[in-house]
């Protein structure tokens, strides 16, 4: 039974080739589009949130109440060495590491700048963070209590200062006293992000501590997660474990960094506003074709009518029509849009401006689509269901159908 | 003429004769339409702001710098004050405003906190016009003259320092002997911005007494210049580079700003592809539209053929038909998306996701920005693309043998 309907729903499609080429047509050019597009935007995404997160943030902080707010140097995590060593082997992850840092005035013979230096554990940083892979010349820091610093290569150059030469740095300590130390510079970095390589250095965290009055704290303890997904669990794993009494709180990256995932979600939605325009474009063309499929058929439906054939089922015969050519828009959408990702997954894609405009996220000047089922299958299931939905007014239609008059309906 | 305006109501007869397809498609035009005038619309006005902003806080249009200043901003690189043909440029008619700056490094500690800045040394009254505006200054006031001994700092660095007005502050930069150079300010104005990272990172004070602490005598390290209008400074970048010499660096804004200056070309480019997009989906509809209405007229044709109908009339009655739908739907999709825009006009809050728009450079208010250019743009790529989609159905019914069209079944 099911099945004559669904031969005669596919036979109906072939009456009129050109106008269901057509409609499929429209169905199909949206897809790729949508596959296309939803494919890079998680590319993107997922880049975005890597590249910044591996920089400096990691997936999890913990952090004195208020510091990520006011970065304020007495807002410490106390004995944040052991806390880091006690996380690491609770949870059995080397992906843990304590920081510190602080704002100072770093001066070479030359030149002085005012900057962000972060106090770093040598042995556990290259862990959670892409820093120390990044040294193009030296080498990362490996002592906790040497007095070496790496620095960023705009830093170096505008510093006019290179491997071997010494520093001064000069700030306010914990306590708000004076705080001077010289370092040896033994590396430089470049991230490609021009915040970090202008004015961002790192220093051994003993040594940071001894400079900057610390008695053993660090302003946060750095965690990285497996995937992105596991973030929530973790946090809740590393919430159970602070010490109780110090009031110490665990943040997630969207909230260490509201703005990334902000702009995630900003250019989420107005890329929606496109795709729903595109989405709405279709079933506007599924609409029409199916209305006058359905009018042109007239006396025929009113023939099958009167020979027992419920309108129910003849409304069934219709969306299953409907269904049909949204099927096959979406067979096609998904090849031809998924060989088209594929393609620049492999070559990439860039335009004119972009790498400008891609720096801004600290992403490169190419990006790569993400080859992904839901990249692959979310635009083109919601063209799918637009479609059917689109044809559930001439369905409907069919029930107040009169069979003779319908049969006397002209051609 | 006459034939023409018999064609024209046919294919106006024509078009009613089953109007509920007409309507349906009349409609995906209206949304398409409406669609391309209102997202542009959006996407112009956030990336005029962002534009707008980045200037005003400060760029200026045009900006004179020491050939090494843009890759190492400090004291070391300095400029001569305009002096000779370069100032009687900047008097020139292009020039709406323009105003010199000592612009440097710098660290400010208040007794709570130690934050890393940029120093600005201005001419209060000339930069008034170009990067301050009265109201930006919230509390206190805005410095006087260049030998104003006060400091104007953001409202964001003031909850950071834990500091306020008339409290001071210590600020340290490097002089041009490399020596460490610091002077205490009473903070005399808090300014707020709309982009935080401003009120956070910029600390204003008087051009001379910037320069006494820094040794440089008269030297500056920049002339910013305000022209009318900032998509088109080709003029007057000409004009003040010339008269600037080869010593400096003159550059216009979109090279001084690769991420601004980028966004607003790209941007262009954006909103031709985002109209096309949207027509090719609309482009379907429209030829399936004109296929069966050429379909269900099969006989008819064939027999105004036979009666004497030259081919040329039938084919411009097909294209006809569809210019007529297009226009009927532009027309309400243009009144609609005007309608959509115009209360809107006041700014769409998004603060929402305020700070990812800060990310990008635009601020938590969208104002739409209406252009005639993008309207007009719109218009004719779906008329000139839709009349040449429409071709394809009207030459073939056009071709039809009227013999058989009419004994067609």
């Amino acid at each position: 039974m099911s099945n004559i309907t669904f031969r005669l729903a596919w036979r109906n499609l072939w009456r009129r080739k050109r106008r269901t080429w057509l409609t499929v047509g429209a169905m199909v050019f949206s897809n790729i589009i949508l596959v296309f597009l939803i494919s890079m935007q998680l590319g993107m995404y997922a880049m975005m949130i890597e590249n910044t997160l591996r920089a400096q943030t990691g997936h999890l902080q913990v952090q004195a109440p208020g510091y990520k707010d006011d970065l304020k140097m007495r807002q410490v995590v106390p004995d944040v060495i052991d806390l880091a060593a006690k996380l690491r082997s609770e949870i059995g992850s080397d992906e843990i590491a304590a920081r510190a840092s602080a704002f100072a005035l770093v001066s070479s013979e030359e030149r002085s700048y005012g900057l962000q230096i972060s106090g770093v554990e040598p042995e556990f940083e290259t862990r959670v963070s892409s820093l120390p892979g990044l040294v193009t010349e030296g080498r990362f820091l490996e002592d906790a209590m040497a007095e070496e610093i790496v620095i960023g290569s705009v830093l170096a150059r505008n510093l006019r200062t290179g491997l071997g030469d010494e520093l001064t740095i000069i700030g306010s300590g914990r306590d708000g006293s004076f705080a001077a130390a010289v370092v040896t510079v033994v590396g430089v970095f470049e991230s490609g992000m021009p915040d970090m390589d202008r004015g961002f250095a790192e220093v051994p965290l003993g040594f940071f501590q001894d400079t900057f009055y610390m008695e053993g704290a660090g302003h946060s303890v750095v965690v990285m997660a497996p995937t992105l997904i596991q973030v929530g669990a973790l946090g809740g794993r590393v919430e159970s474990l602070l010490p109780a009494g110090e009031g110490l709180v665990v943040h997630n990256w969207d909230v260490l960094l509201p703005g990334l995932k902000q702009a995630i979600q900003a250019d989420f939605v107005s890329a929606w506003f496109m795709y729903g325009i595109l989405i709405i474009l279709v079933a506007f063309s599924v609409l029409n074709t199916q209305l006058m499929s359905v009018l042109e058929r007239t006396k025929e439906f009113g023939i099958t009518m009167s020979l027992g054939v419920t309108p129910g089922r003849l409304g069934r015969l219709v969306l299953l029509e409907s269904g049909l050519m949204g099927s096959l828009g979406l067979l096609l959408g998904i090849v031809f849009g998924g060989a088209l990702v594929a393609w620049l997954g492999h070559t990439g894609f860039t335009y004119p401006g972009l790498e400008e405009m891609a720096g801004q996220f600290n992403l490169p000047g190419r990006i790569y689509p993400q080859f992904s089922a839901i990249g692959l299958l979310m635009g083109p299931m919601i063209v799918l269901l637009a479609s059917v939905t689109a044809s559930i007014y001439p369905a409907v239609r069919l029930h107040w159908l009169e069979p003779v008059a319908a049969m006397r309906a002209a051609e | 003429m006459n034939q023409f305006k018999m064609i024209l109501r046919l294919a106006w007869r024509n078009l009613w004769r089953n109007h509920r397809r007409t309507l349906i498609m009349i409609a995906a035009i209206v949304i398409g339409a409406w669609s391309m005038i209102f997202m542009t619309a959006l996407m112009r006005g956030m990336v005029d702001d962002m534009v707008a902003d980045g200037i005003s806080v400060l760029p200026g249009h045009v900006q004179i710098h020491h050939p090494d200043y843009r890759d190492d901003p400090t004291i070391a690189n300095v400029i001569a004050p305009p002096s000779g043909e370069l100032l009687e440029a900047l008097g020139g008619a292009e020039v709406v405003a323009w105003a010199t700056r000592v612009r440097v490094p710098a660290v400010i500690s208040s007794e709570r906190d130690t934050r890393g800045v940029t120093l600005v040394g201005i001419e209060p009254l000339r930069e008034r016009d170009i990067s301050f505006v009265a109201g930006d200054v919230v509390e206190g006031e805005f410095l006087t003259s260049p030998d104003d001994r006060g400091l104007v700092i953001g409202r964001k660095l003031v909850e950071k320092l834990e500091t306020g007005l008339g409290k001071r502050v210590v600020v340290m930069s490097q002089d041009q002997e490399n020596e460490i150079a610091d002077r205490g300010f009473r903070i005399v104005g808090i300014f707020e911005s709309k982009l935080a990272q401003y009120e956070e990172g910029f600390v204003f004070a008087g051009e001379t007494v910037v320069q006494k602490l820094l040794g440089v005598g008269d030297q500056i390290s920049e002339v910013a210049i305000l022209g009318s209008d900032y998509r088109n400074v080709e003029t007057l970048f000409r004009s003040i580079e010339a008269a600037a010499g080869d010593g400096v660096e003159t550059l216009p804004w979109n090279e001084i700003d690769s991420y601004l200056g980028s966004m607003l070309a790209v941007m262009d480019g954006f909103v031709i592809v985002f109209i096309v997009v949207v027509f090719l989906a609309l482009s379907f509809g429209l030829v399936n539209t004109l296929v069966m209405a050429v379909f269900e007229r099969v006989r008819e044709i064939g027999l105004m053929l036979a009666l004497g109908m030259t081919p040329r009339s039938i084919l411009g009655q097909i294209v006809t038909e569809s210019v007529l739908l297009l226009i009927i739907g532009l027309v309400i999709g243009n009144v609609a998306a005007i309608a959509t825009i115009e209360p809107l006009k006041d700014g769409i809050d998004v603060s929402i996701v305020g700070e990812g728009m800060e990310m990008m450079g635009a601020s938590s208010v969208l104002y739409p920005a209406l252009y005639l250019k993008d309207i007009v743009m719109a218009n004719l790529i779906v008329i000139i693309l839709g009349f040449f989609a429409s071709l394809s159905p009207a030459w073939r019914a056009s071709k039809y043998d009227p013999i058989r069209a009419i004994t067609k079944v």
